[in-house]
């Protein structure tokens, strides 16, 4: 693997990190398994690549991707506890709903952003030629500003409350939380963090595609089983930043596994890797235990 | 100071396993009142236990919590004025955080909640000293996960978060049943001493009759989501389990089946 393609796989990897700390939110720690994903994905593109080809400033622009997606999570959210759909149907539901809105904010099925300005430019010199280190460089700092942010969330009161929500509701009330409107802010956080890598996301792939959010939720979950797989633990500084290695590592891997001529494996299989993947790290616990089993019995 | 007056409930209403779990309760606590509650499986105390504090909403009736009218209330926003320990050690905590975190969700109990730090120095120091006091050595592990600690511990743990913020009325529902008795022992000596302490108005519920007369100053006894036998004072100084047991039959014109309210 080239060093061009490992910078390649770094920065989409850094890009679903985002998407993976939204899964965490909805998955682990809202307990709410939510599929909105592939639909707020690509709103998050569809929305900054509209704006940008527009004109508008890019950063301005992942903003608002970001409360675009805050409020498809929300509606989402809303679905669930004031209407009482079921959490996996009342996501489904939005993310059908959201490739009509998305074809409509772009007003085609794919927009392009070539040659237009976005949030890397001002860190890449004349001719571009160092995009391909100087976009991931960008995109760890956005990374680790969200993570960071995100752990201090998770420590103040707020963010107690919001785990409280997920791990037991009926304590949580009883503590005066009310779980609907934190279930209601965890899932539009969420989805904000999904969007947001969905407006990075277009802005390294040079436009907005309507297909760009097909499983989207998938990577995101593999991510995060990945991470806590391989560092497992209860304290949710190492769980964030297990996440975020779990998503760069799963790229890695499919770089890997893409360019290694040997094996004979083509774009297209990619679901492939990814199903056989998120099904080595689900069963890697199991065998681990195994073998520390076979090992005490000696 | 609580008042019920009219209650009912009824679960599954119009089908065949319609279950009226309240039918008209009235009660009337006092300010500073420890009262106990007996009655048999189906009684309808964890129903009465559960609309006070606003888990379920009944029917028809009122609850008043000292001048506030809270009946059309959610348990959330009557948690300002509601503490309660739960029965089952794992409901009244969340295991995946520390026993810390646990004390500063507590600590807020009705209040509102910002973007400040749960946890700090200075009420970490406030956490050590009251967890000290319970004298199990929880004053050195306060971020340990609150799932590492036994069923005695977590209920220790929930009745101090349960009195860590001033409340109108203390709700324990059988906080004791899952432990062994020798926790249950623990755990009930410092029910009363923390309700004696801050001079809670408690209403504690009970599967043990022994438990109802030991315990605080009033019994009540619910039967078919009524208040059938209500005991204070002299009257219920001189009472023991074999008179509690002979004034329900009496009352009830039948005799106890239920062998749970025998024990103890």
């Amino acid at each position: 693997m080239s060093f061009i393609s490992l910078m390649g796989a770094l920065e989409i990897g850094l890009i679903f990190a985002l998407v993976a700390l939204g899964v965490l939110i909805s998955f682990r720690i809202l307990n709410f398994p939510d599929l909105t994903a592939d639909g707020s994905f690509p709103l998050g593109g569809a929305v900054a690549a509209t704006l940008i080809s527009g004109g508008h400033d890019p950063w301005l622009s992942c903003a608002i991707a970001a409360v675009a997606g805050a409020m498809s999570g929300w509606v989402t959210a809303w679905l669930n506890v004031r209407l009482n759909i079921l959490q996996l149907l009342a996501s489904i539901l939005v993310m059908i709903a959201l490739y009509s809105i998305n074809l409509r904010i772009m007003g085609a099925p794919n927009v392009p952003l070539l040659g237009e300005a976005t949030v890397f430019t001002p860190f890449i010199g004349e001719g571009g030629d160092s995009a391909y280190w100087i976009q991931p460089m960008v995109l760890v700092a956005v990374v680790i500003a969200v993570k960071l942010g995100l752990d201090a969330f998770f420590a103040s009161q707020s963010g107690l409350a919001l785990r409280a929500t997920g791990a037991n509701p009926r304590m949580a009330r009883a503590q005066g939380i009310s779980t609907n409107r934190y279930t209601l802010a965890g899932m539009a956080l969420s989805n904000a963090l999904i969007a947001l890598g969905g407006a990075l996301y277009v802005q390294t792939q040079g436009g907005a595609d309507i297909s760009m959010g097909v499983g989207t939720i998938v990577i995101g979950l593999a991510a995060v089983i990945i991470g806590e797989t391989l560092i497992p633990s209860r304290n949710l500084w190492i769980i964030t930043l297990a996440t975020v290695l779990g998503a760069i590592l799963y790229r890695l891997f499919i770089a890997l596994a893409l360019t290694a001529d040997f094996i004979g494996l083509q774009a297209q299989d990619l679901n492939l890797i990814t199903a056989v993947l998120v099904g080595f790290a689900l069963v890697l616990p199991m065998l681990k235990a195994k073998l520390r089993r076979a090992s005490g019995a000696k | 100071m609580m008042h019920a007056q009219g209650l009912t409930k009824t679960f599954n209403p119009g089908t065949p396993i319609e279950n009226r779990a309240l039918r008209g309760l009235d009660l009337h606590i006092e300010t500073g009142q420890f009262v106990t509650v007996i009655g048999s499986n189906g009684a309808g105390k964890s129903t009465f236990l559960n609309a006070i504090s606003g888990d379920l909403l009944v029917d028809s009736g009122s609850i008043h919590i000292d001048s506030q009218d809270v009946t059309r209330l959610n348990a959330w926003q009557r948690a300002g004025l509601v503490a309660r320990v739960f029965q089952d050690p794992m409901a009244g905590t969340c295991e995946g955080l520390t026993i810390e975190e646990n004390l500063a969700l507590a600590w807020q109990r009705g209040e509102k909640r910002g973007f400040g730090r749960a946890v700090r120095p200075e009420l970490r120091d406030m956490f050590r000293e009251k967890l000290a006091r319970l004298k199990l050595g929880l004053e050195n592990r306060l971020s340990d996960r609150m799932g590492l600690l036994s069923g005695g511990q977590r209920q220790a743990v929930s009745l101090l978060m349960a009195s860590l913020k001033p409340s109108r009325i203390l709700l324990l529902d059988e906080h004791t049943a899952a432990l062994d008795p020798k926790t249950a022992g623990f755990v009930l000596e410092l029910t009363d001493q923390i309700v004696a302490e801050q001079k809670l108005t408690a209403l504690m519920v009970t599967h043990s009759m022994r438990q109802a007369l030991d315990h605080g100053e009033r019994t009540i006894m619910l039967h078919q989501g009524r208040v059938v036998l209500d005991v204070a004072g002299s009257e219920r100084a001189n009472m023991d389990v074999p008179d509690l047991l002979a004034m329900f039959e009496r009352t009830r014109g039948e005799a106890v089946s239920d062998d749970a309210l025998l024990l103890g």
